[in-house]
């Protein structure tokens, strides 16, 4: 199909034959033309942020729990700069983002126009791929082929920028391609594993005695068939499985075989069993610093398999033994057919002896904290707030923090999809918009933003969004008055000196969600919880609910930094016996 | 099962030796000529922390319109492995040939590397001659002078033109411009 059509038109035209329902945006000058034609037509919805991180935010949100890209349109100058923390993130977790910018007209380019900045140049480094449009007739190709970018292969972040003057030019637009795999010049990502890498892989999975399945992001990002495969591979092998924060759902929490997540915040069975291993199984994850703790003491006597669609994620930190590349999705589906064709079978025995060594570690309870009667431990509210919503459709998202690792750990996640955090970028401000954004594409499910009170502070004006469009998203709050995480590494690292880490004119959260039009709730006593959950998730409104915890709590088990896996800080040798102490007024003071 | 595996070993896939040695390879990138590549390229580099030590890059299938990058880098095998990938993942990007591994895997020193200089020479007497004799040893050719000064064009190896610059030095040199690397492989295949 082609026709002639301006720009502005063709933007529209695109998107829908793109599929898509639902953009984030902000208008502005250089986005005007567009604007004037999402406001002629139907069954394109525009959610109108109040900051555009907030709309990248929420686009990434809607693609991690629908695994369909995110779309955004925001202005030139400063609509594109305060996109770059969104872009970077979605970058970092390989989240698939279309972000159409506007741009002063092409004769203004260059000469510092108002609202001028050089978005191709900034988001460079922070895009999988981006294009500045000149001509109108490039439009429509350059729009399909960033869908293309976005969502296959390693998924990622693009950016279209589109001049104003390129906007109101006519052109001719042109349909999708119905292959665009096959018609990219230079872009084509393997996505069929080598068939005797595999071989090698099965082969080395049956002989192992103390194997394990160290999952990430990737295996999310392959799509549920991955998961269902993943599975699957599991109950075959009967092998421990660990996951990385970015990839909690692909296998169910109450999974027999499910260790919990491994790394800096992990268990202390996932670390010990990375650490043990002889037999790693690396499935679309990529050995990021906050898994691996100290490099030279990582998995020392294991042999590394590591399955990946990006070439460039192998060998980059850890040097590996059996690279794979491709979708992991792809290559499940080929390690399962050849384990079965082949009657491979586990070594049982060593399983057993393994599997007997796996249940003293656990036996640690290296999650377990000291419960208090007076005071709301944060723990003890994730787990609240598990058992209540547990039962529902929900969506958890998160900040930046102590709460984010608290809910990695406490909240017990069955499908892939359900959990929206920044996980490489660490982006406080993720939370509340990524909930928006899964509440859009579900309405009916229960989506709740688990957040510090100083993560929820730097996109807090989105509540404005969400009681616009009637998105009854929940935030829920650990307010502990602190910055946790950074004031736990400041008790761990600098001597207890409390720098710019406790916040002393916090918000009245009730009244502020009040002022929004939302509803505002909270929390002092550790028995009130249950009924004042049990009120939130009635409430068919955007909720805060100030958890007020106990302020001095920390996370824990922890990998300090610089040290291996088998050299956590496990929770009863950690002194915060300090914490029920410390939190009255007076201690407030000394700190 | 196939009959290759070796599960016992450490290493059982193509997998190079590990070494922590500095290396310096030649990188063969051929791109779409399209506005920004060149930026890519090298964002990429200062971005991750890797060396370049020379940069060539012209159009060269102008019906294609793809140009071909020679990038000359330094970096631990497993450095140069990365830079390959790296490369290798932008989406302009349609090949990336590392010509120095190229060259070992066909039992070569090196691959065909070329740079071309000009060189002025300012100076009168007996220095002014000796620059000409000299030029002449390297097979440099004069393309500009006057009763004061020469400017050679001198084509090689890096080293050669290191040397003859080096040997100028004395004799009067005012100034250099240099092409960067441009570098092929052996042999009668192409990329």
């Amino acid at each position: 199909m082609t026709r002639e059509m301006t720009g502005a038109e063709m933007v529209i035209q695109a998107l829908k034959d793109q599929g898509v329902e639902t953009i984030f945006g902000y208008p502005g000058g250089a986005v005007l033309p567009i604007y004037d034609e999402i406001i002629q037509q139907d069954g394109l919805e525009h959610i109108l942020v109040r900051h555009e991180q907030g709309a990248g935010h929420a686009a990434e949100g809607y693609a991690r729990s629908t695994g369909k890209p995110g779309v955004v349109l925001v202005t030139s100058g400063p609509g594109a700069t305060n996109m770059v923390t969104a872009l970077t993130d979605a970058m970092m977790d390989s989240i698939p983002l279309v972000c159409i910018t506007g741009q002063t007209a092409t004769h203004l380019i260059g000469t510092d126009a108002f609202q001028e900045c050089d978005t191709v140049g900034i988001t460079r480094p922070c895009t999988k791929h981006n294009w500045l449009v000149r001509d109108v007739d490039d439009l429509a190709r350059v729009l399909h082929e960033a869908f293309y970018v976005a969502t296959s292969g390693r998924p990622g972040p693009v950016v279209v920028d589109i001049p104003k003057d390129v906007q109101f030019a006519t052109g001719t637009y042109q349909a999708p391609t119905t292959n665009p795999a096959a018609s990219h010049k230079s872009y084509r990502p393997q996505l069929k594993g080598d068939a005797q890498a595999i071989r090698i892989a099965a082969d080395l999975m049956s002989k192992a005695k103390k194997p394990i399945f160290y999952t990430g992001g990737g295996v999310i990002n392959s799509g549920p068939q991955a998961c269902q495969l993943l599975r699957e591979l599991v109950q075959l092998t009967g092998f421990p499985i660990t996951s990385t924060l970015m990839g909690l759902g692909s296998y169910p929490a109450s999974g027999d075989h499910w260790l919990g997540m491994l790394g800096m915040h992990g268990t202390y069975e996932a670390n010990m069993t990375m650490h043990d291993c002889d037999v790693m199984i690396c499935v679309g994850a990529r050995f990021d610093d906050r898994i691996t703790g100290r490099l030279d003491a990582f998995a020392p006597n294991a042999t590394k398999i590591h399955i990946d669609i990006d070439p460039s994620s192998i060998n980059k930190v850890v040097k590996v033994d059996l690279p794979i590349i491709g979708d992991v999705g792809h290559v499940l589906e080929d390690l399962v057919r050849i384990w079965r064709a082949s009657s491979l079978t586990a070594d049982k025995t060593a399983l057993k002896e393994w599997w007997s060594q796996i249940d003293k570690w656990r036996a640690r309870k290296s999650l377990s904290y000291r419960p208090s009667e007076d005071l709301i431990m944060p723990q003890y509210a994730l787990q609240r707030l598990y058992e209540k919503t547990k039962d529902r459709k929900t969506f958890i998202s998160t900040e930046v923090g102590q709460h984010q690792m608290w809910a990695a750990q406490f909240y017990g996640f069955e499908e892939p999809n359900r959990w929206l955090t920044s996980g490489g970028l660490g982006t406080m401000g993720y939370g509340l918009p990524a909930a928006i954004g899964a509440q859009v594409a579900h309405r009916d499910a229960l989506c709740i933003d688990v957040a510090g009170d100083a993560s929820i502070l730097m996109n807090i004006q989105e509540m404005s969004t969400a009681v616009q469009f009637g998105l009854p998203v929940k935030v829920f709050i650990l307010n502990n008055q602190y910055m946790g995480m950074v004031r736990q590494w400041q008790q761990l690292l600098h001597g207890n000196r409390l720098s710019h880490s406790y916040t002393d004119s916090l918000p009245d959260f009730v009244k502020l969600a009040e002022a929004y039009g939302g509803v505002g709730m909270r929390v002092h006593k550790p028995h009130e919880l249950d009924d004042a959950i049990d009120e939130m998730l009635a409430v068919d409104k955007p909720v805060i609910f100030d958890c007020r915890v106990a302020n001095l709590a920390n996370c824990f088990p922890m990998i300090p930094s610089g040290k291996a896996h088998n050299e956590m800080l496990l929770p009863d040798e950690a002194t915060d016996e300090a914490v029920a102490n410390a939190i009255d007024d007076a201690g407030k003071m000394l700190v | 099962m196939n009959a290759q595996s070796n599960p016992g070993a450490p290493s059982i896939y193509f997998m190079a030796e590990v070494s922590d040695k500095i290396e310096t390879h030649t990188l063969s990138v051929i791109v779409d000529n399209e506005p920004g590549v060149l930026a890519r390229v090298i964002g990429l580099f200062s971005g991750r922390g890797y060396n370049i030590d020379s940069l060539t890059v012209s159009e060269t299938e102008h019906e294609k319109h793809l140009s071909r990058i020679t990038i000359v880098t330094t970096g631990t095998p497993m450095v140069i492995e990365q830079i390959r990938h790296q490369l290798d993942r932008l989406v302009p990007v349609h090949r990336v040939t590392d010509l120095t591994v190229e060259a070992q895997l066909a039992s070569q020193d090196k691959p065909l590397e070329r740079e071309l200089a000009m060189v002025k020479v300012t100076g009168t007497g007996e220095k002014r001659l000796e620059a000409l004799r000299l030029g002449d040893a390297f097979r440099a050719t004069v393309i500009d002078a006057t009763t004061e000064h020469f400017v050679f064009e001198i084509t090689g190896r890096t080293s050669k033109i290191e040397q003859f610059i080096a040997i100028m030095k004395p004799l009067g040199l005012a100034e250099v411009s240099r092409t960067g690397v441009a570098a092929l492989q052996r042999g009668p295949e192409g990329l």
